[in-house]
């Protein structure tokens, strides 16, 4: 869901922005780990524990073999998915070029599922360095993540169908409903104008914002289907769709117009972000010195 | 009279022709002309009824040779270079437990089941695009004696294989799924295996011909049914078509 989380803790552990990692949720978590390993760390905070000491998100970190990460929830007023890399390669299995889960149909991932206790995950760990366990992930080169976020939008392929819908999607404050997945959320806040359009079914992609003839949108996410018949009012521009990824039913959140050029440079400003990658930790370092000088 | 171009989000493009264009193949020979001659940083096509969906990587694709391109296809779809396709042969059981609906259907129709079974199998149809669901085919068109609107109120679940007309359309469920269409038959044929490649057995612009399982068999025989699993290959003809066939 949250792909820049995704992208930042894979460099964190030292893989391919795009390699295979373990997306954990907000209902929480405990993992042991059978060998050493260097894992990497980013999203929300879950209050991760590693062998019960607190594991700040956007760090690398060591865990030694028999090490348990424990995530027992959210801690702050946001956040509800946090990623979770392992330096090297994590079994999975690939089904159209993809290691992701197709929870609707069945496959991908670990069994077409997802996790539950007793699982046990097969990794080719790559070699690290005490080093490679004390980067992390400058606040500056994360997208701006908070509570209630406003997100930007565009004119989506059928605005001009619906304008009042779009005038009032840009005027209201929505709540994700309880019915919400990774293929989509239902918004509940206000009902937009309902009505009969009925449309040939045309492809759409995560971050369109469907209207259904109830007024109640649906915003579409990373599992969303390839094709569907609604109006598509508006879209979500990629680079908020990680802030639109961390929402839990219940949260709040609103929509800004934005323009196709601002779009693409806040697209751009998080490629350099993930291309610039994790810093080594000063004040690791500074331990490191003092140690060598005392 | 040209096709419309419309953003669908900040790495999509919605390409949209009217009904006539369309319905002479305007996204899939429009699709196929992107296959033949790529742009850099497009990554994914989505054809659909009247429209294709250009997906692209905003900070890899040259916007403005995109956009100059799908003008083109906007206005001017290469009609004469519609995808082959293959031709693929679709056995199905029709009526019965397999069909709940064809008596319904026949009778909604004006026909007798026969007819409808008849006129289905006699009438060749083109995979227009796949979606709905990982595999579904929608299958078009029908002749305008089988259009019925989509059932009233959509059944929870729909038996996988289950082949269901509705809207001018034909679709087989790939998987158990929720459905609105009216099921008319069923066929043993593995839609979606996600371990093949590619893993949807039908791909745009295939052409389908479905066959009465019943006649051209005989009486059923059910120790002869295949699993779902084992493989479409052996139940379907391919072979290469002829380029550049138009169906409207």
């Amino acid at each position: 869901m949250d792909r820049f989380a995704l992208a930042a803790a894979n460099r964190l552990a030292g893989n391919q922005p795009d390699a295979p990692a373990l997306e954990l949720t907000a209902g929480g978590v405990q993992i042991r780990f059978g060998a050493p390993v260097l894992i990497g760390l980013a999203g929300a905070d879950l209050q991760a524990d590693l062998d019960d000491a607190p594991l700040a998100p956007w760090r690398s970190a060591i865990v030694p073999a028999g090490g348990v990460l424990r995530l027992r929830g959210r801690r702050g007023d946001w956040g509800g998915r946090v990623y979770l890399a392992i330096g090297g390669a994590l079994a999975a299995e690939w089904a159209i070029g993809s290691a992701g889960t197709c929870l609707a149909s069945g496959f991908g991932g670990y069994q077409g599922r997802a996790l539950r206790a007793g699982d046990r995950i097969a990794v080719h760990p790559r070699s690290f360095t005490a080093a490679d366990g004390m980067r992390w992930w400058p606040v500056g080169r994360r997208p701006a993540y908070c509570a209630q976020p406003r997100l930007r939008v565009l004119p989506g392929p059928q605005y001009d169908m619906l304008p009042e819908a779009w005038e009032l999607l840009l005027q209201t404050t929505f709540q994700v409903d309880q019915a919400a997945s990774r293929q989509g959320y239902r918004l509940a806040g206000a009902s937009l104008p309902s009505h009969h359009h009925s449309l040939p079914s045309f492809g759409v992609a995560p971050g369109a914002i469907q209207l259904p003839p109830d007024g109640r949108p649906i915003l579409l996410l990373a599992d969303s289907q390839t094709t569907g018949g609604y109006p598509v009012i508006a879209t979500v521009i990629g680079a908020d769709l990680p802030l639109a990824a961390q929402l839990l039913p219940g949260d709040r959140l609103a929509f800004t117009a934005t323009d196709l050029v601002t779009a693409h440079a806040a697209l751009a400003e998080q490629a350099a972000w993930l291309a610039a990658g994790p810093e080594d930790d000063e004040s690791g370092e500074l331990l490191a010195q003092a140690g060598a000088i005392g | 009279m040209s096709g419309r171009i419309d953003l669908m989000g900040d790495a999509a493009l919605l390409v949209r022709w009217p009904a006539e264009l369309a319905a002479a193949g305007a996204p899939l020979a429009a699709m196929a002309a992107l296959q033949r001659e790529p742009l850099p940083g497009v990554i994914d096509l989505v054809p659909a009824i009247d429209s294709l969906l250009v997906c692209f990587d905003p900070l890899a694709v040259d916007r403005e040779q995109l956009t100059v391109r799908l003008q083109m296809l906007a206005a001017h779809p290469p009609l004469t270079g519609l995808p082959a396709g293959r031709d693929v042969t679709i056995p199905v059981r029709y009526g019965g437990s397999d069909g709940p609906d064809l008596d319904e259907v026949a009778a909604q129709l004006g026909l007798t089941p026969h007819d409808v079974i008849t006129l289905h199998t006699t009438t060749e149809q083109r995979v227009l695009m796949i979606g709905f669901a990982p595999g579904y085919p929608y299958l078009g068109w029908l002749p305008p004696e089988l259009h019925l609107p989509r059932r009233a109120t959509p059944r929870v679940a729909v038996p996988a294989g289950s082949v269901a007309i509705a809207a001018g359309m034909t679709g087989i469920y790939p998987a158990a799924l929720p459905g609105g269409w009216h099921l008319i038959g069923r066929t043993d044929i593995t839609l979606f295996d996600p371990a093949a490649d590619p893993p949807a057995l039908l791909q745009p612009g295939d052409r389908v011909r479905f066959v009465n399982a019943e006649a051209q068999s005989g009486p059923r025989r059910l120790t002869q049914r295949r699993k779902a699993g084992q493989g479409a290959e052996g139940e379907t003809q391919r072979r290469k078509g002829r380029r550049g066939r138009k169906e409207v």
